[in-house]
């Protein structure tokens, strides 16, 4: 890190065009404007490209690389394209580079040293994209495993059902006839495989690949401790299928009798093609995809992707923003996700403290209520399938009848108004009040949480941390407030911010925002009364093939989990077909990650289980 | 729970006086062993996905599968009965799942929760995900959703009971697990270059060889179905594919697909399309009419 106070204050805090303009000074000829329609920043030459990045980082203050992905422009200059995003963190707009690369050999040089947070995200353009980056340490698969045949994201790579570019597929429309995915391969099944196969000397190397390197069996070594205790080095799994993952991630640490000497994730358990079935689909058919992203918070996921496809929708003509309601309603939406997520994040990391689900029942019993709620406004509890681009999908409803509890034999039957305001002003604020009173001065919650896994605020920056886990390092951080969407700006809230980054802090900084969460939504109980009645939707009429401009967009909130985002290229023509040409997720569990090996380190076995609980992942997210 | 009630059990011929029925049941071996195993099934405490959540959740407070004695969920697979897949089952998970499976001890049940552990769900064309878990392991209740409210999961485990309040211990299909010797473990799928279903290695040969032949590196052998599309009576279908295959290799019948047997020409479905498309041209001749 470069002191910061020696430097000209215009440098490190104008706008991105004086950003930009200074970046083309130092680098004569090889950086230029991204000067296709729609598209902003600049493009460098890859050979400065991580001397570029460490000026943008060190002089002109973009210390935050949000995301990094790859983009495959086959047919349209037939190159790989690396995409940086850079924020500074005391908010404001992005700084967007790019590199590109020829697709035969396809190679960039490595960010790692300069931004370590771009460490998982730049395996998984390599892995999906089959761009190498020179210099990365660790450049192996990430989400798929070692031998996978192709690149799948590459636009010339096709999956075994493969049927049609586009959706909808000509079978289904006009055609108006289905078949069986299955009827497309001979094998009746999910796969295929290239021409050269050989089953001779076939054997399954990844988990030996995995484990290379890492002193297993015949390396293992005695060794003495600096108390004269002789040890084992030995390599441990947890995971994929442990209680104590939040689902199907994997962690291979290498111990020294009980600590923690190295820690490698391992995931893509869980991977789902989200980004491959998201180019394939209309722009409108990937909206009930991301409510399965995190799928414990669907409602803002929505969100994300509407913002990111109403930014390219806003070049066009006929773009109307959405109306007062459906903002309103959105933030309502949101804000009560965040509730929800946080109730269940406190709930498992005391199940992963070894209260074993006591908490856990007490925790996410209000997450009922407002599930009732999400379930009479979307008609699903989890998969909300909600908001529209402009707009959300339909009104609250006037009355909510809970099915949940016929289970009972008690109908139950709520003024929606009613139900909303004894939750938002009594039942939610008891709910938290309850956690607090119950966990925030136990002893033995105290002793394993206090000063454990420790993430210093420059690391939580460096690795591109975010959310609670970047907050709770010292960074005030949010979205919300550091490039603000929505009616946020009209909102009185505070960014909770926690400076000692440990476990302890992580817990707390979650009950200081599901306060501020209720804040929020006390300000939003009026706004829903003084708008009954008017639309939810620009138009009043929901579009379902929206015509998407030309250009590219990265569109951002601040999840419950930390800042999500979608970077969505279109190829704007208004004749063809109306996909995505790419449709990136900046998930926030899978790039929290990144210092998860760092957070370890040195602790014991059983603390790592609690990190990774105060890190709160979802693996929807994580492997996609 | 509801209190023990021996009346339930009753189903002999033999009566058993009124004033002692809450004391003294007649009743066929079978049927009090299936009573007591159906009442203490213990699900493997383990999640795939979204479907996990509102697992949990159905196991919390609200919903309380304990009613059913479900509740001990065991985090190891060689104290549990049933696997309650919860989630899309990817290639990369599917390995591990499929070891777990081998790792219960029997008598195990499936069961599949939501569309994706049922048939692929809305990632099915994914490059990752497995069509189903029933591709791998035997399924015994199919739950649909996405993910299936806690209610569809309470009557999912139902139908469970009910199916294991079906099997008779004189009928040896019904409790293999009692025969001579163990069973025979599912083959561990391999992660190649794609995954490998050890049961379709023969087939899989017959093809790359095949392959090998005609094409280089990366194209792939496509069935006529695929490029045939946008032409809708002239779909082969899986029997005449794989009927194919089964010529040209000479093998024994591979699993096909268990798809509806789809005759050549089905004059319903035929009729159907004939319907639409005409109803489409006059809607189209209207509109072009309009135009003008």
């Amino acid at each position: 890190m470069v002191d910061q106070a020696i430097l000209p204050a215009a440098l490190d805090s104008g706008d991105v065009q004086t950003a930009i303009n200074h970046l083309k000074e130092m680098y004569p000829g090889k950086v230029q404007d991204d000067t296709r329609q729609g598209y902003s920043g600049v493009i460098i030459d890859r050979s400065v490209l991580v001397e570029a990045a460490t000026a943008i980082r060190d002089k002109l203050g973009f210390n935050y690389l949000s995301s990094v992905t790859g983009v495959d422009y086959l047919g349209f200059g037939d190159h790989l394209e690396v995409v940086y995003h850079a924020y500074r963190i005391t908010g404001g707009p992005a700084l967007v580079f790019k590199a590109q690369t020829p697709r035969d050999n396809a190679e960039v040089p490595s960010l790692i040293e300069v931004y370590p947070g771009a460490d998982l995200q730049e395996r998984e353009a390599y892995d999906l994209m089959g761009i190498r980056f020179h210099g990365h340490p660790n450049l192996k698969r990430i989400l798929l495993w070692e031998g996978f045949n192709g690149h799948p994201l590459r636009k010339d790579w096709k999956e075994a059902y493969y049927e049609q570019e586009h959706k909808p597929f000509d079978s289904r429309w006009p055609a108006g006839y289905a078949r069986r995915a299955e009827e497309l391969t001979v094998f009746g099944k999910n796969v295929q495989y290239p021409a050269d196969l050989d089953l001779s000397r076939l054997s399954d190397t990844t988990e030996s690949q995995l484990y290379s390197g890492m002193g297993l069996g015949v390396d293992v070594q005695d060794e003495v401790t600096s108390e004269g205790i002789k040890t084992d080095r030995l390599v441990v799994n947890l995971g994929p299928h442990h209680p104590s993952t939040h689902g199907v991630f994997r962690m291979v640490v290498e111990l020294n009798g009980e600590t923690v000497e190295n820690l490698e994730p391992v995931m893509g358990y869980l991977h789902r093609n989200h980004e491959q079935i998201g180019e394939r689909n209309a722009w409108n058919h990937n909206m009930p995809f991301t409510d399965r992203l995190d799928y414990i918070s669907g409602m803002s996921n929505n969100l994300g992707y509407a913002l990111a496809v109403e930014q390219l929708l806003a070049h066009g003509a006929r773009y109307t923003p959405p109306t007062y309601r459906a903002e309103v309603i959105r933030v309502l939406m949101v804000e009560l996700t965040r509730i929800v997520n946080h109730m269940w994040a406190i709930g498992f990391l005391l199940n992963d403290l070894g209260a074993f689900f006591t908490p856990a029942l007490y925790a996410i019993s209000e997450r009922e209520r407002i599930l009732d709620f999400f379930e009479a406004t979307a008609g699903s509890r989890m998969m909300p399938n909600y908001m529209r681009f402009q707009g959300v999908a339909r009104d609250i409803p006037e009355r909510i009848r809970s099915t949940a509890n016929q289970l009972n034999d008690r109908v139950r039957d709520f003024n929606t108004m009613d139900y909303l305001t004894e939750l938002i002003n009594e039942r939610i604020p008891g709910a938290i009040d309850e956690l607090d009173r119950y966990l925030s001065d136990n002893e033995i919650i105290k002793a394993r949480t206090i000063g454990v896994g420790y993430l210093p605020k420059d690391m939580a920056i460096a690795y591109s941390a975010a959310g609670p886990v970047l907050r709770a390092s010292g960074v005030p951080y949010d979205v919300r407030r550091a490039e603000p969407y929505s009616i946020y700006p009209e909102l009185d809230f505070d960014v909770a911010v926690r400076y000692n980054g440990d476990i302890y802090d992580r817990y707390l900084i979650r009950l200081d925002e599901m306060r501020e969460s209720v804040r929020i939504l006390k300000q939003v109980l009026p706004r829903l009364e003084a708008t009954k009645g008017e639309s939810v939707f620009a138009g009043n009429k929901a579009i379902y093939m929206p015509r998407v401009p030309l250009g590219e967009a990265y569109g951002r909130v601040e999840n419950p989990k930390g800042e999500l985002g979608f970077y969505v290229i279109s190829q704007g023509d208004p004749k063809g077909p109306q996909n995505p040409w790419r449709y990136h997720v900046r998930a926030p569990s899978f790039i929290n990650l990144t210092a998860l090996g760092q957070m370890s380190k040195g602790h014991k076995v059983a603390d790592i289980v609690a990190i990774l609980g105060s890190i709160d992942i979802v693996l929807g997210e994580t492997d996609r | 729970m509801s209190e023990l009630d021996l009346r339930e059990l009753h189903n002999t011929e033999f009566p058993v006086p009124a004033d002692m029925q809450n004391n003294v049941a007649i009743t066929s071996l079978s049927r009090i062993y299936n009573w007591s195993r159906r009442s203490s099934i213990w699900p493997m405490l383990f999640g795939l996905a979204c479907c996990a959540i509102e697992m949990i959740a159905t196991a919390a407070s609200r919903y309380d599968t304990a009613r059913f004695g479900m509740e001990v969920m065991r985090a190891s697979p060689r104290q549990s009965d049933l696997m309650i897949v919860s989630g899309t089952v990817t290639k990369k998970m599917v390995v591990p799942i499929v070891r777990l499976y081998n790792q219960m001890p029997e008598p195990k049940y499936v069961l599949a929760m939501g569309a994706c552990a049922s048939g692929g769900g809305p990632f099915k064309e994914g490059y990752n995900v497995v069509s189903g878990i029933d591709q791998y392991v035997p399924v015994d209740v199919y739950v649909p959703g996405c993910p299936p409210t806690p209610q569809a999961l309470i009557y999912g485990l139902i139908a469970l009971q009910r199916k294991i309040d079906g099997q008779s211990l004189a009928n040896m299909d019904d409790v293999p697990w009692y025969g001579v010797g163990p069973s025979d473990p599912v083959p561990i799928p391999i992660l190649g270059p794609d995954i490998i279903d050890p049961r379709q290695m023969e087939l899989i040969r017959q093809q790359a060889e095949r392959a090998a032949g005609a094409a280089g590196k990366g194209t792939r052998d496509l069935p006529a179905a695929v490029m045939d599309i946008g032409k809708p009576r002239t779909v082969p279908t899986v029997e005449s594919v794989t009927a194919e295959v089964k010529q040209e290799a000479g093998v024994p019948a591979v699993e096909a697909p268990k798809a509806e047997p789809a005759a050549e020409v089905d004059p319903e479905k035929a009729a159907r399309i004939a319907k639409r498309e005409a109803a489409l041209a006059r809607k189209r001749a209207a509109q072009e009419k309009g135009e003008n």
